[in-house]
């Protein structure tokens, strides 16, 4: 495990857990928050490089301090292999959103105008309704979904944030060992 | 070699070195019970399924090797939780094999199924659910890795009934005889980093009042010599918790006894007057602590502990020592040497003269019974700890009898206590005995059990009697869920509340009987010494003795619930002395 880093705005940890890709792993690991009564604010799973593991990106509503006790209990777990807090000032973050939005014929131009100023795409479109996405870190999607509400949101999903660690900007020393 | 599931379990068990398997059949773990017959494993058949993982317990107690049950599936994994769990609190190495439905059925509401493994999950170190019977020989290698290795504890391995059923083409396999573990996630770390070992030496040689805070760590690392050594070394007197009586031998003239709510005065007052506290695979629990802000408050802390989600859980350590305490201990051992060894250690004259003015002052106490009142449980215990060989296995229930056993008996040998320290099992002591007796013959065993936890798991002396495992149960007969009872007179007004169980109903020596025991009864103090005598003279079979006792006794000291350790309570004919 890394080093205590920055909580999260808001009193939000991020975790980054690499697992076994294995039945039941999940589990394990959504049971020790739920024991504590910790809520799950996102989670996105997916396979590694590795198909022997997957990657779990958690954000807890929690604060850092109370999260120790649980980040070691995690690291106990038999199937983690990995646990690493995110900072988020040292991350690139992603997150998508599919949102439906209502959209009759003479107002679908200022929904198509925010599609353009944010630089999400156009999944679909029905008579009354407009079907867009975005990429983009949390909070961009966050603004992104606001100025969209008052239109009317049908039908919204998430995928939870996932991340990386930044990357060196200077190039390696080379008398280093 | 071409086998079915079921012979591949109980070749995957013979291989981990498995000789006694204790458990009870059932439909879905049905197809084992077969080749269990062509087995070199002794079975020891239970009548209940929480008796099983108890002896499994007791047996890894006193033997240090991991105990095994097997048992269904349904009820059956269900009635094996409790043993579980006691084995997950108090880190006792487990393997418990349950049957499950067939796999196909899994999640179809079968008859007898439950989700052991989602049930078990928080219980045990980790579990298994086996879909391939090709999978059984690895499963088993790992699980056993994972029970005696770090922080031992409990693994399950949930068995669907079609991989082991030879009738089943699932069950077919080709054995083969795994010789390496597959866990990226499980890499246990044993020894303690150098620099920190030399930190907590030198902090070891500045204290003027350190303590030995050694727990059940020291019994699992195998570590009770290099505590001594180190003890005599430095002249630090030891505390010894709940799980780790007889980890430093009683009569050691450093040795301060139990901590904690119902420890004696002066291991108690010590541990909190003291400037430093070598925590030795302890865990800081709520019942050694008191309030944890005002516990120990000026003293620093070396904490070593295999798991390193202990380091820091309650108190902030000053240096924290992650690894075996056998391996940390003997290092440190060195590093102390190489910083001048005994004759660097501080004068600690004034210390070791406040403590034995507490052991003088505030020694274990009771009164003694009048003519006509019933026996002091107390005085039972005396008797009963001198009139037993110095290497006696005493296992115990929980609750009154459970700490004035703990209190009394001098443990002078590691892996002579044998009780349910975390979770605080009632019915641990019996099936606990037997395990312990499975694991040792050539020793004595004695049960100490109180009356509420006897009626819990007296079936298992029928176990006990039908499989030759001839323990002695001294059943502390007080007629009451006496702890409860003692929390109701100090805590709530005397206002008693569903703990009277009635001294007659039952009649202990009639049901010892028919259950294949020796009864006995003992009602006056002149007749303690022969009963016990006679029960030490049988050997084909258990014995019971029941000790009608006084209801009224209270243990003391102690520590109410919430109480810092300074506001000990100690006993009644003391109140008024000088602390």
């Amino acid at each position: 495990m890394s080093a205590p880093s920055t909580p999260n705005e808001g009193g939000t940890t991020t975790l980054v857990v690499r697992v076994e890709n294995k039945a039941g792993v999940l589990a394990r690991v959504a049971g020790l928050f739920a024991r504590r009564g910790f809520n799950i604010e996102s989670l996105a799973v997916a396979p590694t490089e590795d198909e022997r593991f997957s990657r779990l990106t958690i954000v807890v509503g929690v604060d850092a301090a109370p999260m120790e006790q649980v980040v070691k209990q995690l690291d106990k777990l038999v199937n983690v292999v990995e646990i690493r807090e995110l900072n988020p000032a040292a991350s690139v973050e992603r997150e998508l959103m599919m949102v439906t939005v209502q959209a009759d014929p003479p107002i679908r131009g200022q929904i198509l105008d925010l599609v353009r100023i944010f630089q999400a795409t156009v999944l679909n479109v029905g008579y009354g309704e407009i079907m867009v996405s975005l990429t983009g870190s949390p909070s961009r999607v966050d603004d992104f979904e606001d100025l969209l509400r008052p239109y009317g949101i049908v039908d919204v999903q998430r995928t939870g944030k996932v991340a990386l660690s930044k990357l060196a900007k200077t190039a390696p020393d080379p008398l280093a060992p | 070699m071409n086998m079915n599931g079921g012979q591949a379990l109980m070749k995957a068990l013979e291989n981990e070195g498995v000789d006694i398997l204790f458990g009870l059949p059932g439909g879905a773990i049905l197809p084992v019970y077969d080749p269990l017959i062509d087995s070199s494993i002794r079975h020891v058949l239970v009548r209940h399924e929480q008796g099983a993982g108890h002896m499994a317990e007791g047996f890894a107690h006193a033997t240090g090797r991991p105990g095994v049950a097997m048992v269904t599936s349904g009820p059956a994994a269900t009635n094996i939780v409790t043993p579980l769990c006691d084995a997950y609190m108090d880190s006792i190495p487990m393997v418990v094999v349950t049957g499950q439905v067939p796999y196909a059925a899994i999640g179809t509401d079968a008859f007898q199924e439950c989700d052991t493994t989602g049930i078990t999950m928080s219980v045990t170190k980790h579990n298994y659910l086996v879909t391939e019977a090709a999978d059984i020989p690895q499963v088993i290698h790992d699980a056993f890795h994972i029970a005696t290795t770090g922080r031992p504890g409990p693994v399950l391995v949930d068995i669907p009934k079609d991989i082991v059923d030879p009738n089943n083409p699932r069950s077919a396999m080709e054995w083969y005889t795994p010789d390496s573990h597959d866990l990226p996630g499980y890499l246990p770390n044993r020894a303690g980093d150098s620099e920190l070992i030399r930190q907590a030496a030198k902090l070891i040689s500045e204290s003027e009042r350190p303590v030995i805070y050694s727990g059940g760590g020291i019994l699992k690392a195998r570590a009770a010599e290099a505590l001594l050594e180190l003890a005599e070394l430095t002249g630090i007197p030891v505390v010894t918790t709940l799980m780790n009586r007889g980890g430093f031998p009683d009569d050691h003239p450093l040795c301060l006894g139990m901590p904690g709510m119902h420890g004696n005065y002066t291991a108690v007052t010590a541990m909190q007057e003291s400037d430093l506290l070598i925590a030795l695979g302890a865990r800081f629990d709520d019942r050694v602590t008191g309030k944890v802000a005002e516990f120990a408050p000026l003293a620093k802390i070396i904490h070593v502990d295999i798991d390193s989600a202990e380091l820091g859980k309650v108190r902030r350590p000053d240096v924290a020592i992650q690894g075996d305490c056998r391996l940390v201990i003997e290092e440190l051992i060195t590093a102390l040497g190489e910083i001048g060894g005994r004759e660097a250690q501080p004068d600690r004259n004034t210390w070791r003269s406040r403590i034995s003015g507490w052991q003088e002052r505030f020694p274990l106490t009771y009164e003694q019974s009048k003519d006509d009142e019933l026996l002091k449980p107390q005085f039972v215990l005396e008797q009963l700890r001198d009139a037993t060989p110095d290497d006696t296995i005493v296992a115990s229930g929980v609750g009154q009898h459970q700490m004035w056993t703990s209190q009394y008996w001098k443990f002078n040998h590691p892996y002579t206590w044998v009780n349910s320290g975390g979770l605080g099992t009632m019915g641990f002591a019996i099936p606990a005995a037997i395990g312990a007796k499975a694991g040792r013959p050539d020793r004595m065993v004695w049960a100490v059990d109180g009356d509420g936890c006897f009626q819990m798991t007296a079936q298992e002396l029928v176990t006990a009697a039908t499989e030759g495992f001839p323990i002695k149960v001294a059943l502390i007969n007080n007629a009451y869920l006496g702890m409860v009872r003692q929390w109701q007179e100090m805590f709530y007004e005397e206002r008693y509340s569903e703990v009277y169980l009635t001294r007659d109903v039952p009649d202990y020596k009639m049901w010892a009987e028919a259950l294949g025991c020796v009864g006995l009864r003992v009602e006056s103090p002149e007749e303690v010494g022969p009963a016990i005598e006679q029960a030490n003279e049988v050997d084909d079979r258990p014995v019971v003795v029941e000790f009608r006792c006084e209801a009224g006794e209270n243990v003391y000291p102690m520590v109410p619930a919430g109480m810092s350790n300074s506001d000990v309570v100690v006993d009644p004919s003391q109140q008024d002395r000088p602390r």
